[in-house]
């Protein structure tokens, strides 16, 4: 063990945290993961989309790739929904999120309602249940026609997919966002007040610039996800954009087809751009301004017009968001509904199917998502620890790493696994490791490890190192520390990572899509999907979706529940 | 009783390259108050940190009753700390903070419950068991802290700017209590401020940092009266500083020739500096003034000057007073119905030669 080499002096000093071996451990441990399930697996892919099939390296599978006329069609396709995605996106969520940090109205709670809804219901999913509210023969449409005599084609095509994800993804810059605002201290607002700027120009020159770290990450994040998303565009029978025809390629013509390979190199390439270049605008400029004992931006109340512009707007949004919830909603419960508003006849007979039919996915969701979860937190606490409290050179690779998940969308990683671990056997037995279940969980764990580790980040963040030091001092071992104070402490925290993981697992489609073997392996967001495939499915598809729905929003909830109840214990409260 | 004596052999300390600590030599009683005195940046901190066994020094040794305790965990050298943030877990109530040194010893729950019980009651703070530390108020969660590092019956006791999170009138209260409850406990204590008030009115003795380097250790009359150099002369109390050249020592006089304000001739002390660069330094409140056109006694060395300031403090009225090209300071005791010189006015100050001290280094 290489750690207890450097004791062997007995006159030999080095720092604590070298001298015991458990963070070596735990970081060759942490490495030896990252490596095998997402550095190699993704290495694979880039090196196959640059070597010919006998090894020689080439760039021929690019110039194969652009050279066809519906893969240049696809690249710029993916491109402008992301971008027009991306824009919509801000333009719900810029308003709703200042509405919120200044001014002081009823309508806030409804926001916060707002930034939730749509982040609990996959995006695919709502993508189904919006056809029929906005869809050609949809609620909306048939009423317009009725009335007005026209139609609006909101849910064609590429118009189409960019509305569902910008109905889906504006929560991502909403929340960012709001913290960011939330952070700016009321003296900086008051100061440039003091000098003489007011109204448009103050929220130019101080509130916009100090919020747009905020701003970036969120938009930057909605790009990623919608630049990578596989279940809206294939639901939507959308095929000709990147995703959709990376996974065409993979499951038609094979995992030896260069061109999903060359496909995934560009979805990588274009997330990390977007990420790279958000970190770079924002490098030093980490502006939580917000002193101790300081105050938040000054909250006015809204004029009677004010009033109305915003309630209208925040109604409005409200509407939208709300569609897909109610449309499958009514789609679980409906009989009969084509060609008309609302259904024809009512019947519960789709929950019965899904429950007679579906047991077995809500067991491998929920076996799959809590293991993942569970393993992302123990991952995610001990990478935190490794790098806040120990300083073991190489440490922040840790965090790299497991951050660089973010920039991987499922499906490459998926088509990874399957090359890494192609023709491998499951120790001790003569089945294919690509032919378990195992994989499947080790996907979700590693995509939702960043998630986790922000948690665990920020829950470590706030134990002070005296309350550890203090413990030690008082004869606790760094186990029993661990256990009696840093735990506890960081409960709530972990929780929370670890709900997110889990809910986020839970709705996972385009890695699932690529890696299920076997329909006995297919958790809810898999049976969702493949329900959805059939016109009679729709019904139970849909009731399986109300219960996701209902799974990921109590499990919100109540972890919301959690974390304020375990952060109000913890932190020392104004009026001592 | 717990009395362990400590000490410090040729500590030294870097951070990286930056020394923190540079050959700390130091002993420290048993049973005494020791205090560890220094602005930020001094390395006090790190010093006390060393003992508690969060730093870990690169050279010398650290001893505890003759045994060097270098490279012993922080949890098995029974060195009780209290943190400057006071470092209360705040998910656990009163009586389980101060209980959980104890249930890392394995203790009985009667002798628990006896030992939390007593310690409590030391503090004044039993009827606050059950509270959660965001309840209490400062001075009270100073209390638990202090309590919860006692009850383990630790040899030595190290605060770590004990009182600084506390505000002025609760911070005297407070240091008076501190000392008691030492007095009474007999624990060797070193504790760490930049405050010399509250070094010289709690300590037996205190060692000055600065730079990381000891800069003089013993008790605060020692050290006030006879600082050993120009720092320890301006941090701990003020300070006159004439720098300048001894350039005769005689059987019976001393010329010291300062700069900006000419040769100056002055009474041999007993153990005479050597000839070469030094400072004369004397306190304010040691210097005499007059007006300009009344006698002094010959005792003293007079030396012509011009007010420039005035600063009423209350007990006593604070002068700065030009006097060829350098400023001394001069506090003159306040009486009601006693004048005060105005900005702009003739006076003389007067040198006491026996309070003079010239500093080398």
């Amino acid at each position: 063990m290489p750690a207890t080499t450097l004791q062997t002096g007995a006159r030999a000093r080095s720092p604590r945290t070298l001298a015991s071996p458990g963070p070596l451990i735990a970081f060759g441990l942490i490495l030896a993961f990252l490596l095998c399930f997402l550095v190699l697996p993704v290495g694979t892919v880039i090196y196959t989309a640059f070597v010919t099939e006998t090894g020689a390296p080439t760039l021929g599978h690019f110039g194969n790739f652009f050279g066809q006329l519906v893969f240049r069609e696809s690249f710029f396709n993916s491109l402008w929904v992301a971008l027009a995605s991306t824009f919509f996106a801000s333009v719900i969520a810029v308003p709703l999120a200042y509405l919120t940090v200044r001014f002081e109205f009823r309508g806030a709670l409804l926001i916060q309602t707002l930034g939730v809804l749509p982040l609990i219901m996959p995006p695919f999913v709502g993508a189904v249940a919006l056809q029929l509210i906005f869809g050609r023969s949809g609620s909306v449409n048939l009423l317009l026609d009725d009335w007005l005599g026209f139609t609006v084609p909101v849910m064609d095509g590429l118009v189409g997919v960019t509305f569902v994800e910008s109905i889906h993804y504006f929560p991502f810059i909403l929340l960012n966002l709001v913290a960011a605002m939330r952070n700016i201290d009321g003296a900086m607002e008051e100061s440039a007040l003091n000098l003489g700027a007011r109204g448009l120009r103050l929220f130019r020159r101080v509130i916009f610039p100090l919020a747009m770290p905020g701003y970036l990450a969120g938009a930057a994040l909605v790009f990623v996800k919608v630049f990578d998303d596989l279940g809206t565009p294939l639901v939507m029978g959308v095929s000709n954009m990147l995703a959709p025809q990376a996974y065409l390629r993979i499951t038609s013509v094979g995992v030896d087809d260069p061109l999903g390979y060359v496909i995934s190199v560009i979805m990588i390439g274009f997330s990390i751009l977007a990420l790279w270049l958000a970190a770079r605008v924002m490098k030093g400029r980490d502006y939580a301004t917000l002193q101790k004992g300081g105050n938040a931006l000054q909250k006015r109340r809204l004029g009677r017009w004010e009033s109305l512009l915003a309630y209208g707007w925040i109604l409005l949004v409200l509407a939208v968001v709300l569609a897909p919830h109610a449309g499958i909603l009514l789609m679980s419960f409906a009989k009969v509904w084509s060609f008309s508003v609302l259904p024809d006849a009512y019947t519960l007979e789709h929950y019965a199917t899904v429950f007679s039919d579906a047991g077995g996915m809500i067991g491998n969701t929920l076996l799959y998502c809590l293991l993942a979860a569970g393993l992302d937190v123990v991952i995610g606490t001990a990478i935190a620890y490794l790098i806040l409290r120990t300083r073991l050179p190489a440490r922040q690779w840790l965090d790299w790493l497991a951050s660089a998940a973010l920039a991987i969308p499922g499906l490459v990683l998926a088509i990874g696994y399957l090359r890494l671990f192609k023709g491998v056997q499951l120790p001790g037995s003569d089945r294919l490791v690509v032919q378990t279940w195992v994989l499947i969980m080790l996907a979700y764990a590693v995509r939702r490890l960043p998630y986790a580790l922000r948690s665990c980040m920020a829950a470590l963040q706030q134990v002070h190192v005296s309350l550890e030091e203090a413990a030690q001092s008082l004869g606790a071992s760094r186990l029993s520390t661990m256990r009696r104070v840093m735990v506890p402490l960081m409960a709530g925290g972990i929780l929370a990572g670890f709900v997110t993981s889990f809910i986020t697992a839970a709705v996972e489609l385009s890695a699932t899509l690529v890696l299920v073997s076997t329909e006995s392996q297919a958790p809810m967001s898999l049976g969702i999907y493949l329900y959805m495939q059939s016109i009679a499915g729709r019904g139970p598809g849909a009731a399986l979706g109300v219960l996701a729905v209902a799974v990921v929003g109590l499990g919100t909830y109540f972890s919301h529940r959690f974390v304020e109840r375990s952060r109000a214990a913890v932190q020392p409260s104004s009026r001592a | 009783m717990n009395q362990a004596s400590l000490e410090c052999r040729h500590i030294s300390l870097s951070y990286g390259t930056t020394p923190v600590l540079r050959d700390i030599d130091l002993r420290i009683e048993p049973g005494e108050f020791f205090a560890l005195l220094g602005p930020s940046g001094s390395g006090k901190s790190t010093l006390l940190r060393l003992i508690a066994g969060f730093n870990q020094h690169q050279s010398g040794e650290l001893l505890v009753d003759g045994q060097d305790i270098s490279g012993v965990p922080p949890h098995l050298r029974n060195i009780g700390m209290v943190f400057q943030n006071y470092a209360l877990w705040p998910h656990m109530t009163v009586w389980d903070n101060v209980a959980f040194g104890l249930v890392e010893r394995r203790e009985s729950r009667d002798a628990m419950r006896r030992k939390v019980g007593a310690v409590l009651d030391l503090v004044g703070l039993a009827q606050y068991a059950r509270r959660r530390p965001a309840q209490l108020s400062g001075g009270q969660q100073q209390r638990v802290a202090l309590a919860r590092t006692i009850v383990i019956e630790p040899r030595l006791l190290l605060l770590d700017e004990p009182l600084s999170n506390l505000d002025k009138q609760l911070r005297v209260q407070m240091r008076e209590e501190l000392k008691n409850l030492q007095r009474k406990l007999g624990l060797t204590t070193v504790f760490v401020t930049h405050d010399q008030e509250e070094a010289m009115t709690t300590a037996d003795r205190m060692a000055v940092l600065d730079k990381g380097i000891l800069q003089q250790v013993g008790t605060a009359a020692g050290l006030y009266d006879y600082p050993h150099n120009r720092f320890v002369a301006g941090f701990v109390g003020t300070a006159n500083l004439l720098e300048g050249e001894v350039t005769a020592v005689s059987a019976d006089t001393l010329t010291f020739h300062a700069r900006g304000l000419g040769p100056l001739a002055l009474a041999r002390p007993a153990e005479p500096p050597a000839i070469g660069p030094a400072a004369l330094a004397f306190r304010p409140h040691q210097v005499s003034m007059r007006p300009r056109g009344e006698p002094g006694d010959g005792a003293r060395v007079w030396l012509d000057g011009l007010v420039e300031s005035a600063e009423f403090l209350g007990e006593f009225s604070r002068y700065r007073v030009r006097v060829g090209e350098v400023a001394l300071t001069s506090d003159q005791p306040h009486y009601a119905g006693r004048g005060m010189f105005a900005p702009g006015a003739q006076v003389r100050l007067g040198l006491d030669p026996a309070q003079l001290r010239y500093l080398d280094r």
